[in-house]
């Protein structure tokens, strides 16, 4: 039998407005994956301990503060600086278009903006982390 | 063997508190990857004198918020703490939410703290047999304390009495009267009553009405009186008063009898779910295609075909 796997989903920072954070919790646990949200208003120390902790193979960051740039890429250094280098980074919320490549760059590997539909996200982690992930 | 050298480097780096190898031991063990069983044999060996506390009750009883306070409590002291959370895995798509540790998410950069969230998978009772590893796992870190929180199942969570030394039962005001308290099951494992939300209106009526229930019959089990206090993990009132109890009850089973009495009940179930898990993977791998075409032609019948697999392959 395969073993479900297991992602984390972080709000990092200061905005306390997490409904989009649940909705992809709830969505990925109805696609069979095994979801651990921290919950609001988390340091990217919180959310890279957590993740290794965790044994997570992904990560999504929820953010609508404007607090990406500084944020996201602050939770990946962490995460490779503890030893994960493998774990995928994906980020959510309002992130403006042009930010996307700088956040790309700086590892993040996808970012999903309001309206997403659900399904992407599902999609988007079982062709990342393998076809019968979360099933 | 590659599964046992790295079973090897990875106790190693247990041992040393190295996060991501504990992380990795532990997702080895409950995902009975490659190597596992070389792991869990390496580790039972160095087990430690780690305190484990089962924490069981209904859902929303605030376990979760509970063991916050306490790991809190426990930190205080300078005691290294390992959490194990259980939450339910959907029978439906098998994914979960494992929502406990949001709960706890202040103790998440502590160096003397690691909580592992765990997907029940098919657990029976909250509990199954990989959760014996994890244990293994967390007390090779050297922790003075485990504290396991079972899926909130309810009345039937015995299972937890197989693997913590001390069981504590959390329950809520308005959560039943004393007929709810009479009933068998987890009621008669708890050595700890924990009745959190104690900052509700009606605690000390459900206080008194477990009370009252325990009273009805004879209340000492094996030299213990199991205690009722009410608590409230949102206020932290009753606090000290609830460490202070799961203290004296590690000192009431280091000091007789009973501890080793509960260590060889928890050595017993290990053993036994891990035989059983064995005989079963093996017997059922063992059967083919033709083994069911003699059951469907009534060739032979289960249990002589059963007894055969179990002993070989026929």
């Amino acid at each position: 039998m395969p073993v479900s796997l297991r992602i984390l989903i972080a709000k990092p920072g200061l905005d306390g407005h997490d409904r989009g954070a649940k909705v992809v919790v709830r969505s990925l646990r109805d696609a069979g994956f095994e979801v651990i949200y921290t919950g609001i208003r988390q340091t990217p120390e919180m959310i890279a301990r957590t993740a290794i902790q965790e044994g997570v193979r992904a990560v999504g960051l929820s953010l609508l503060s404007g607090a990406h740039l500084t944020l996201f890429p602050r939770v990946v250094e962490l995460l490779r600086k503890g030893g994960m280098k493998d774990v995928l980074v994906f980020g959510g919320g309002v992130i403006p278009d042009e930010d996307i490549p700088v956040l790309k760059k700086k590892g993040i590997d996808e970012v999903f903006g309001p309206g997403t539909p659900t399904d992407m996200i599902v999609g988007y982690l079982r062709e990342r982390l393998g076809p019968n992930a979360g099933k | 063997m590659p599964g046992s050298r790295r079973a090897r480097e990875l106790i190693e780096g247990v041992v040393a508190r190295d996060l991501l190898s504990v992380s990795r031991a532990l997702s080895l063990v409950t995902d009975e990857g490659e190597g596992h069983e070389a792991l869990v044999a390496g580790l039972f060996r160095r087990q430690g004198r780690a305190h484990k506390i089962g924490l069981c009750g209904p859902p929303g009883s605030g376990k979760s918020s509970l063991v916050n306070r306490l790991i809190s409590g426990l930190r205080k002291t300078g005691e290294r703490v390992g959490v194990l959370a259980v939450d339910p895995s959907s029978p439906y798509s098998g994914g979960a939410f494992l929502g406990d540790r949001l709960r706890f998410q202040e103790h998440a950069t502590d160096e003397g703290v690691f909580i592992r969230s765990l997907a029940s998978r098919g657990m029976m009772g909250g509990l199954n047999a990989t959760i014996y590893g994890a244990v293994h796992v967390l007390e090779a870190t050297g922790a003075d304390r485990i504290l396991i929180e079972t899926v909130g199942t309810g009345q039937d969570e015995v299972d937890i009495a197989d693997v913590a030394d001390t069981v504590v039962y959390v329950t809520a005001p308005y959560g039943g009267d004393e007929f709810q308290a009479m009933k068998a099951g987890v009621m008669e494992v708890a050595d700890l009553f924990g009745v959190n939300k104690a900052d509700l209106p009606d605690a000390g009526k459900a206080v008194a009405a477990l009370r009252e229930a325990l009273s009805l019959g004879p209340q000492e089990r094996r030299g213990w009186i199991p205690k009722v206090l009410g608590v409230s993990a949102l206020k932290g009132q009753g606090m000290e008063e609830f460490l202070l109890a799961l203290d004296e009850h590690r000192a009431h089973l280091r000091g007789g009898p009973e501890g080793r009495a509960r260590s060889a009940r928890q050595v017993r179930r290990e053993l036994s779910l891990l035989i059983s898990r064995r005989v079963y993977r093996d017997a059922v791998g063992r059967i083919e295609g033709r083994h069911i075409e003699m059951l469907l032609d009534r060739e032979t019948d289960p249990v002589t075909l059963g007894k055969k697999l179990i002993r070989g392959r026929p």
